[in-house]
């Protein structure tokens, strides 16, 4: 039973992540990671890490996730860049040097012995056991990470709202220009509201 | 458990390999971004495979980790996304070549 969900899930795992590198389409690539991390969670839960699995739902198909989908949304066509002409050499090396890491994983893998999988009770990869290593043994790790994130959430702030400029409420456009450049933005923004109006009633006519 | 530690390794390097052709060719800052997630998960499997094999939840823990410092990662990445779309600049990592203060 576990060999045949276990053959699924990395089937499933390895064709997802193949069409993440593969598609033009950012959107397509984002769910396509979707897949592939439920797979993973899959395998997680095979080896018995019900917490890590949980979470490993929760933290990307949840929230990580929903924040790329957000900003590919907000970037558009313009984010869709195919592999493109790239120097044929250059494609060659990368595909060299991926290929030599896998190489060097499986031969470090298959060298390796690493004897008889330890066995663990009921209580292993329970919240409560990985909970009680966090706030232990890793209570610097967990501290840190926290510290990290919120740095890296005031980063994401800066980087986002810098930019294009800011429109200049009536107010400020009063200070500097006067009042007749307020009236202007009345008269324009008037008109739009007509120029809008007229096509809709244009529409519902037609 | 019927399943073998080295299958979930090999899986991993298969991942892992997969994600790193990502990073290495593709132009668009998005999807690199989605395959270095690709590679981060696929270390998370090594990471709990290596735990089940030792039987301890130090792993486990580090895998948490992880996920945590990905998301940070990923939030300046998109960031950084969002701010080359304000600034009307082009979404190609082989054109953004020059540092800029």
């Amino acid at each position: 039973m576990d060999i045949v969900v276990f053959f699924i899930a990395s089937v499933c795992a390895i064709a997802s992540a193949i069409a993440v590198v593969a598609q033009k389409n950012p959107f397509v690539s984002a769910l396509a990671l979707l897949g592939n991390l439920a797979s993973l969670a899959a395998l997680m839960l095979l080896l018995e890490a019900q917490f890590v699995a949980a979470a490993q739902i929760i933290v990307y198909a949840g929230a990580v996730m929903v924040m790329f989908l957000f900003v590919i949304a907000y970037v558009g066509p313009r984010g869709e860049i195919g592999p493109g002409v790239r120097k044929p050499w250059l494609v060659a090396l990368s595909v060299f040097a991926a290929l030599l890491i896998a190489v060097e994983i499986v031969v470090v893998v298959m060298g390796a012995s690493l004897g008889s999988v330890a066995s663990v009770d009921a209580n292993y990869g329970s919240p409560a056991a990985i909970g009680e290593a966090l706030v232990t043994d890793y209570l610097l790790a967990f501290e840190v990470v926290s510290v990290i994130l919120f740095m890296a959430a005031v980063a994401g702030v800066v980087f986002g709202t810098g930019g294009r400029p800011v429109r200049l409420s009536n107010d400020q456009v009063l200070a500097k220009e006067g009042e007749s450049a307020v009236e202007r933005r009345r008269e324009a923004s008037r008109a739009a509201l007509e120029a809008a109006r007229d096509s809709t009633t244009g529409e519902s006519a037609r | 458990m019927s399943v073998g530690i080295p299958m979930f390794l090999g899986v991993s390097a298969i991942l892992f390999t997969i994600g790193l052709t990502g990073v290495l060719l593709r132009r668009s800052p998005l999807t690199v971004l989605l395959s270095l997630e690709i590679m981060l998960n696929s270390v998370n499997l090594t990471l709990v495979a290596f735990s089940r094999q030792v039987g301890g939840s130090d792993g486990q823990v580090f895998a948490l980790v992880v996920m945590g410092i990905a998301a940070a990662e990923v939030v300046v990445g998109l960031g950084l996304v969002v701010a080359m779309t304000r600034r009307s600049m082009v979404l190609d990592t082989d054109e953004l070549r020059t540092l800029n203060g």
